[in-house]
């Protein structure tokens, strides 16, 4: 355990020290701005008939947040150690490599759900300056929350296991984008595909982040969804897994 | 326990595609010792260190640190083993002191004993002055004491240093040097190199690796015995040239010479003998026989670098 919690301090620290590190936070910081601006504008003196949430994760630049900050958090994690060396003296402490795999997926992990905590003051935002105060849902910005971290989960294990496929940063944030891009294009099939009665659209439902997300931020969190999100995490990570011992096979 | 050697290496060898980087490797390294490990660029150091620090596995073969096998009980030889790799490489970004802590603690250390490491350490490796600076400000001497310091944090039974002295001038080569002798005093020490005058100056025993497999192996006093014989003899006579041609030339035991002008009257011939005879004994009665003056005989001793260029060279003429 304490390996473990040592990694994960480090991978934590390395972000908060790094350029980039900040630079995600006022990426993501500016894109939630500008969402918020958005929802201000829908707001302002006209009846509104869905969710707060669901006005602010609705469009694009929420997505872009999304699939773009995890492959560039996560890009460092392997290929840099790869390619300083470090990995080297990583993988020769007494350290498993299931607590490396792990420990780097939750610094990641930890690291991009800190860049959404300013989300919270949001709702605070808007019940003090808004007349209707049943706009803001507990239970949707809980959903949301639960969404996101998910959501998270699964594209930074993504990005862990692009990363741990090379030793090229820029190599590997581009293929967890395009692994990633690919993984939530699928969800356009539901506007593509005729929705008939037949498997074919109730798979395409089960994988569409974006319905999955329009429930998430409607506060409803749906164990499918849960088990979907959570499996996929699980495989790239066994992934990942099965490539730092790779070595050993080589 | 402390009766079994501190490395064990039986028939190690690791291929990789086709290639068989190391093959056949086997050698001990007993508890205190300085064992250099000497071969050129490509022969199969690094290797050889990555599979005794278990950070990939033999193709065939066993290799045990401290009595554990470094495949089946890797972490038990993880534990014992201080490993600096080749480059030394640093996580540039963290401080001196935040570094070595965070490897003592991924070591396993507590947090009590891992501060008191650390201020050991530090002290140790003369880092008391930059401990609070980001690695990657600092000057090469300095990050390689910060690599030695990490190996060192966890009080490991055996050092494995990988070219600790790469890429340092002379004065740095120096210092690290010393230090690698400060801190073996009470431990096992396992060095790699492609230089010379690095091992003989710091080790007790030496490996060297051509090819993939063990050339020679021993103290550098064996080495040297060994290499001995056929070794030339020079002697500086005071004697006509004519003369001292014809003497060599009816000894039977001279296979070849070479006479040339010393200052005086005297003359310097490097002599060659037959089949490894020492030479000196004749010389010397041959010069008394004579009348010659006699101011110089000695057998010219063989440096660690004709060893090694003699064992690495037989290698290459064989296939």
């Amino acid at each position: 355990m304490q390996p473990f919690l040592t990694l994960v301090r480090r991978e934590l620290g390395s972000c908060y020290v790094s350029i980039i590190g900040y630079a995600i936070v006022a990426a993501v910081q500016f894109l939630l701005g500008l969402c918020f601006v958005i929802v201000l504008r829908a707001l302002n003196g006209k009846p509104f008939d869905v969710p707060v949430t669901e006005a602010f994760f609705n469009n694009g630049l929420f997505w872009l947040v999304m699939l773009l900050a995890p492959p560039i958090i996560t890009m460092r994690t392997y290929a840099l150690e790869k390619s300083s060396g470090t990995y080297e003296t990583l993988m020769t402490a007494p350290v498993g490599d299931l607590q490396v795999v792990l420990a780097k997926f939750t610094g990641a992990l930890l690291f991009f759900m800190s860049a959404w905590l300013p989300l919270l003051a949001y709702p605070f935002l808007l019940k003090r300056f808004s007349v209707d105060l049943s706009q803001v849902d507990t239970g949707a910005v809980g959903g949301t929350f639960i969404g996101i971290f998910l959501f998270g989960g699964l594209y930074i294990s993504l990005g862990c296991f692009a990363s741990s496929l090379t030793r090229n940063q820029i190599i590997a944030a581009m293929n967890a984008f395009v692994l990633g891009l690919g993984l939530f294009l699928l969800s356009y099939l539901t506007f593509i595909v005729p929705p008939k009665a037949g498997w074919q659209s109730a798979v395409l439902s089960h994988i569409s982040m974006i319905e999955h997300m329009r429930d998430f931020t409607r506060g409803l969190v749906d164990t499918r969804q849960v088990v979907f999100y959570l499996s996929l995490t699980a495989m790239f990570l066994f992934l990942t897994l099965k490539v730092v011992e790779s070595r050993r096979w080589k | 326990m402390s009766a079994s050697p501190m490395i064990e290496v039986e028939n190690l060898t690791k291929r990789y595609g086709g290639r068989a980087a190391v093959r056949d490797l086997s050698f001990t390294v007993k508890r205190g010792e300085i064992v250099g490990f000497l071969g050129q660029n490509g022969a199969g150091k690094t290797t050889t260190m990555r599979m005794l620090s278990c950070f990939m596995p033999a193709t065939a073969g066993t290799a045990r640190v401290a009595g554990f096998d470094v495949f089946t009980q890797a972490d038990e030889v993880r534990r014992r083993i201080g490993y600096m790799p080749e480059g030394n490489p640093l996580h540039l970004d963290m401080r001196v002191r935040e570094y070595l802590k965070f490897r003592a603690r991924l070591k396993g250390l507590s947090a009590t004993r891992s501060r008191e490491r650390v201020d050991i350490v530090t002290e140790q490796c003369g880092l008391g002055d930059v401990a609070g600076k980001v690695i990657g400000t600092l000057s090469g001497g300095y990050r390689q004491r910060v690599g030695l310091a990490d190996a060192l944090v966890h009080e490991p039974e055996l050092i494995i240093l990988d070219e600790p002295t790469k890429n340092l001038d002379a004065h740095l080569t120096r210092a690290v040097r010393q230090l690698i002798k400060d801190v073996s005093k009470d431990r096992t020490v396992f060095i790699s190199s492609h230089l010379l005058p690095e091992v003989e100056l710091t080790c007790t025993r030496v490996i060297i690796i051509h090819e993939g497999a063990i050339r020679e192996s021993g103290t550098l006093d064996e080495l040297q015995r060994k290499m001995s014989a056929g070794q030339q003899v020079i002697a500086e006579l005071a004697a006509p040239v004519p003369d001292l041609r014809e003497a060599w030339e009816h000894l039977a035991e001279v296979e070849h010479f070479d006479i040339s002008a010393a200052e005086g009257d005297f003359h310097r011939c490097a002599l060659t003998p037959r089949a490894g005879v020492d030479l000196r004994p004749q010389i010397f009665e041959l010069a008394k026989a004579r009348g010659w003056p006699l101011r110089e005989l000695t057998r010219t001793r063989h440096s660690l670098e004709d060893i090694f260029v003699h064992v690495t060279r037989r290698e290459q003429e064989e296939p």
